[in-house]
């Protein structure tokens, strides 16, 4: 044993005298398959015009993507889009982790309290998509040259299984006061907000609404009748509807997917009002911008892109006569959304979650 | 199959042409790749565990965080107590399944023997998602089937899910040691004790348990490392139950706290070193457990010992079989439990997380290309250390580093890999977000156990051969092409269906390694189960499954045709 350390310890200096040895050719390789595209100076920041490859980071549904992109692909058939898609809270931890070597060019769809988190962090460069005038301007960056555009809200929602409610006499809550009844004890799933985006905004809406002592306050209680916090603001709902857990916090969209799909929900948005955030688009600040990621924002927010998120989501930014309210939803659905400070919700991120994990996340026992 | 090598060069004829052979020329190239993909990724990890994110030196600060934080500290006590209570149950039930079927008259050997492999095709999410279908809220035990029976309650989700999916997870492993251990005996012991006058339970005591001794150990050690490092079965089940896999999984993935999962990383690995050690001295002890004289065990008679056992094996081996029906199940009813009708709209991927089929065909792919070139390389590895008679001192680095991996879990070696190829600095950047990264990976952490099987393979070989073609001047590749490949088929094709089965069910290594628009199934499993798509997740288990169930039955047909072919010359095939 002794023996072949000491040998491992003289193969080690070996390896790393080759491994500068061979740095050299392998570098060079890399130069020659990279930095062939021509490259015009005429902003801040390089553009390439001829890379037709996009890494897109995004926190929309899965089962979105494809339908949206669509439009683009056949706009632009020849640009590769790679997306990497996960939970609000992964992507941004993702996109802070990366933020010496950033990996996206473009963020789609990501949470606003992120992208502004990124925002205070100077990662994102300014660019005003062609069209962004269009934009109600409560839903984009105040900034002449734009940081970030929104493109649709969403809100939070309990998400219900009415025929397990039945089985148990239980009435369907309709408000966040009801969630705390202790007959709801052990039925109820919710997002972490660490993880998910609709964990946070709910967190963050709860905060806003009711004050923040009485916010942790109410949270505590509700804590007592949480059978289990899971990782995404889908899954709640899902939860919901097998019956697994009968009360699911979720989001709108979802809920009403779920009752499509034949599950025996009904989805409820909370009599107080509902945290919400919106989904927006930003450019990465990188040395090389790629024209193609601005062609992408610009796409982003045009008609046709609009008309697809309509068709998931009630509230979108832009005030057109055609906006329609799809199915499921209650009829006015701005009214459902609280006075919410994105922000101030933002700074308060990190706070927050810290809070979160320090009450919730040490439970490590799952409650019966 | 012979290719002429290409990368030869005519041979060199100076003095020193000795040395600069092709064969010591391997070697060195050997050592240096094994280096490069095990041991320099590995020290660049553990050396993580000790700086912060501005890259200064912080001692033991991490770990002293990770002990005054109570969730943290919390997962290690309960992966360990999980770990415990699983090891104990799989390992009983895995010895006396095994010895059903070695020292008793049961019937239906061969269908049990199978049956106890089976989980090994599993991923083992699958395990997880099973246990909800059959004891979640809405399973099918909980609500009585369907209300023909009473009602039966447990709190699946936490410690008691976690360990029926680790035993399942860890029966087949113990079961392949104990089914050779007691393989492995003199029928002398026996008729000995016998004349001396000792009862079954004596003899059991004295002569059946001390033979088994170290099988024993090695089994405790290989479950308890399994089940401490495995990440699938706490995801699927785990509910807010936290272990520490799950909480690397969390640190790195979730809040991209590197220095963190490093230091987790090293708790991980704390057993398996240990393991690793006392499985090396098992080993060398066990190798002198049979002589030249020894005789096959006869199994005596006993029609009330052979009826508990074959009882105590069909209810094992369904079991086993049950998850695997319940999961085929799950992924063809429509919405469960409220429309029982079949459809086949589950397998339609195109609506969930990972995108359509394609992480299953990338799985084939790399599972398929991991599986060809990991044999090719560890049966040339293993030949240059086994049958080369040059550099002793290199071969034995080699030797070492070559089952080094086995102490390695899945995750420490993609998290290593993270921070070794994704540094800009390497020369080997550019691999980072390729599928080569994910073979590699794959490649390093199932290597040791093939690399093993190829030395056995190889060490029955007579070493006549290499000496006659040496004093030939036959080049050495020409022996090995000629002689050495067509003799040691048998455990060539083993060698590719490991590697090909394991590639389609691991999740820990590659996890952290896939690239955006490279998905594989058994990770896209970890991301329908997050969110929420338990029944699409069902669907690709089914299909994993059926993939290596497949490529076992051709593992088998080949295997008939190429010992008929080759067996010849070895006079006595078992």
């Amino acid at each position: 044993m002794k023996r072949s350390f000491g040998s491992v310890v003289t193969m080690l200096s070996m390896v790393f005298l080759l491994a500068a040895c061979g740095g050299k050719g392998a570098n060079n390789d890399v130069t020659k398959a990279d930095a062939t595209p021509t490259v015009s100076t005429n902003a801040e920041a390089t553009v390439d015009t001829t890379s037709k490859e996009l890494t897109v980071y995004t926190a929309l549904e899965d089962d979105q993507i494809k339908a949206y992109l669509t439009t683009f692909n056949a706009q632009y058939p020849d640009v590769k889009v790679n997306i990497v898609r996960d939970s609000t809270g992964i992507v941004t931890a993702k996109l802070l982790a990366e933020k010496d070597n950033t990996q996206a060019d473009v963020v789609w769809g990501l949470a606003a309290t992120s992208l502004l988190v990124l925002d205070q962090d100077n990662m994102l460069e300014p660019y005003s998509p062609k069209g962004v005038e269009r934009i109600l301007p409560d839903f984009k960056d105040k900034n002449d040259v734009t940081h970030w555009v929104g493109i649709d809200a969403w809100e939070t929602a309990f998400v219900v299984n009415k025929t397990e409610m039945e089985k148990r006499n239980l009435e369907v809550p309709q408000s966040y006061e009801d969630l705390l009844k202790p007959e709801y004890k052990g039925l109820i799933t919710m997002p972490n907000p660490s993880s998910s985006g609709t964990g946070f905004l709910t967190v963050s809406g709860l905060v806003q609404l009711k004050g923040k002592d009485a916010a942790w306050d109410y949270m505590s209680k509700l804590d007592a009748n949480i059978a289990m916090y899971v990782h995404s603001g889908s899954k709640p709902a899902k939860l919901a509807g097998t019956g697994e857990y009968p009360i699911g916090i979720s989001f709108g969209y979802r809920g009403i997917e779920e009752k499509k799909n034949g599950s025996p929900v009904e989805v409820v948005f909370p009599k107080e009002g509902s945290g919400w955030d919106l989904e927006a688009n930003a450019l990465m600040k990188k040395t090389v911008v790629k024209q193609v990621a601005k062609d992408f924002l610009d796409w982003a927010i045009t008609d046709d892109a609009m008309k697809e998120y309509n068709k998931n989501y009630a509230i979108i930014s832009l005030k057109t006569d055609s906006t329609k309210i799809p199915e499921g939803y209650t009829v006015d659905p701005v009214k459902q959304l609280i006075k919410n400070d994105l922000n101030d919700a933002a700074k308060n991120r990190e706070g927050v979650l810290a809070e979160w994990d320090k009450r919730f996340n040490a439970k490590s026992e799952p409650k019966s | 199959m012979e290719k002429s090598p290409v990368t030869m060069r005519p041979p060199i004829r100076r003095r020193w042409r000795e040395f600069i052979s092709m064969q010591n020329m391997l070697i060195v190239l050997l050592v240096l790749t094994l280096t490069t993909s095990t041991l320099i990724p590995l020290i660049t990890l553990f050396s993580k565990a000790f700086i912060n994110k501005e890259e200064q030196f912080i001692g033991l600060a991490n770990f002293i965080k990770y002990f005054s934080t109570p969730s943290l500290a919390q997962s290690l006590s309960n992966t360990i107590w999980i770990s415990v209570l699983s090891t104990l149950i799989a390992v009983s039930l895995a010895f006396v399944y095994a010895y059903g079927i070695s020292r008793t008259g049961i019937r239906g050997k061969s269908y049990f023997h199978y049956m106890a492999l089976l989980p090994l095709f599993e991923p083992t999410m699958m395990h997880g998602i099973a246990l909800t279908y059959l004891f979640g809220n809405q399973g099918i035990v909980t609500n009585g089937f369907f209300g023909l029976l009473p009602e039966f309650h447990i709190q699946i989700y936490g410690p008691i899910g976690i360990v029926i999916s680790e035993v399942l997870y860890l029966f087949p492993q113990a079961f392949l040691i104990f089914i050779t251990a007691l393989t492995i005996t003199d029928q002398r012991l026996y008729d000995a004790a016998e004349t001396l006058g000792a009862g079954k339970i004596k003899t059991f005591f004295t002569v059946t348990l001390p033979s088994v001794k170290y099988g024993l150990i090695s089994a405790v050690f290989v479950c308890f490392t399994a089940s401490f490092t495995d990440f699938g079965a706490p995801q699927a089940i785990g509910g807010n139950f936290n272990v520490l896999a799950t909480d690397i999984y969390k640190q790195v993935i979730g809040q991209q706290n590197m220095s963190m999962g490093a230091t987790v990383g090293i708790l991980l690995t704390i057993p398996a070193i240990i393991a690793f050690a006392v499985d090396r001295f098992v080993d060398r002890k066990q190798r002198s457990m049979l002589s030249s004289k020894s005789t096959p065990y006869k199994i005596p008679d006993g029609r009330l010992r052979d009826g508990l056992y074959h009882v105590f094996c069909w209810v094992i081996s369904i079991a086993i079989l049950i998850p695997l029906i319940t999961t085929l199940f799950a992924s063809l009813i429509k919405v469960w439990p409220y429309n029982l009708h079949f459809s086949l709209k589950h397998f339609d991927f195109s609506n969930v997380a990972g995108s359509g089929l394609e992480p299953f065909y990338n799985s084939l792919k790399v599972s398929f290309i991991t599986a060809i070139v990991g044999t090719i390389v560890t049966f040339v590895f293993a030949y240059l250390i086994e049958k080369s008679r040059t550099m002793k001192g290199l071969r034995q680095v080699g030797y070492f580093l070559s089952i080094l991996p086995l102490a390695l879990p899945g995750m420490v070696i993609g998290l290593a890999y993270i921070f070794f190829f994704n540094n800009p600095n390497n020369p080997l950047n550019w691999i980072y977000g390729t599928m080569i990264i994910i073979v590699l990976a794959n490649i390093t952490h199932f290597y040791a156990v093939p690399f093993m099987t190829a030395t056995t393979a190889l060490k029955k070989l007579d070493k006549e051969f290499e000496l006659v073609s040496e004093s030939m001047r036959v080049p050495f590749y020409k022996t090995f092409l000629k002689v050495t490949v067509p003799m040691s088929l048998p455990a060539i094709v083993e060698i590719a269906m490991y590697f090909f089965v394991n590639s389609m069910v691991t999740v820990s290594a590659v996890v952290f390694l896939r690239s955006a628009d490279f998905n594989l199934a058994a990770v896209s499993l970890v991301n329908m189960e997050d969110a929420g798509d338990v029944a699409a997740a069902a669907a690709m288990s089914t299909l994993i499954v059926v993939t290596n169930i497949i490529v076992r039955v051709i593992y088998e047909l080949i295997l008939n045709k190429v010992k008929k072919r080759t067996a010849a010359w070895q006079t006595s095939s078992q």
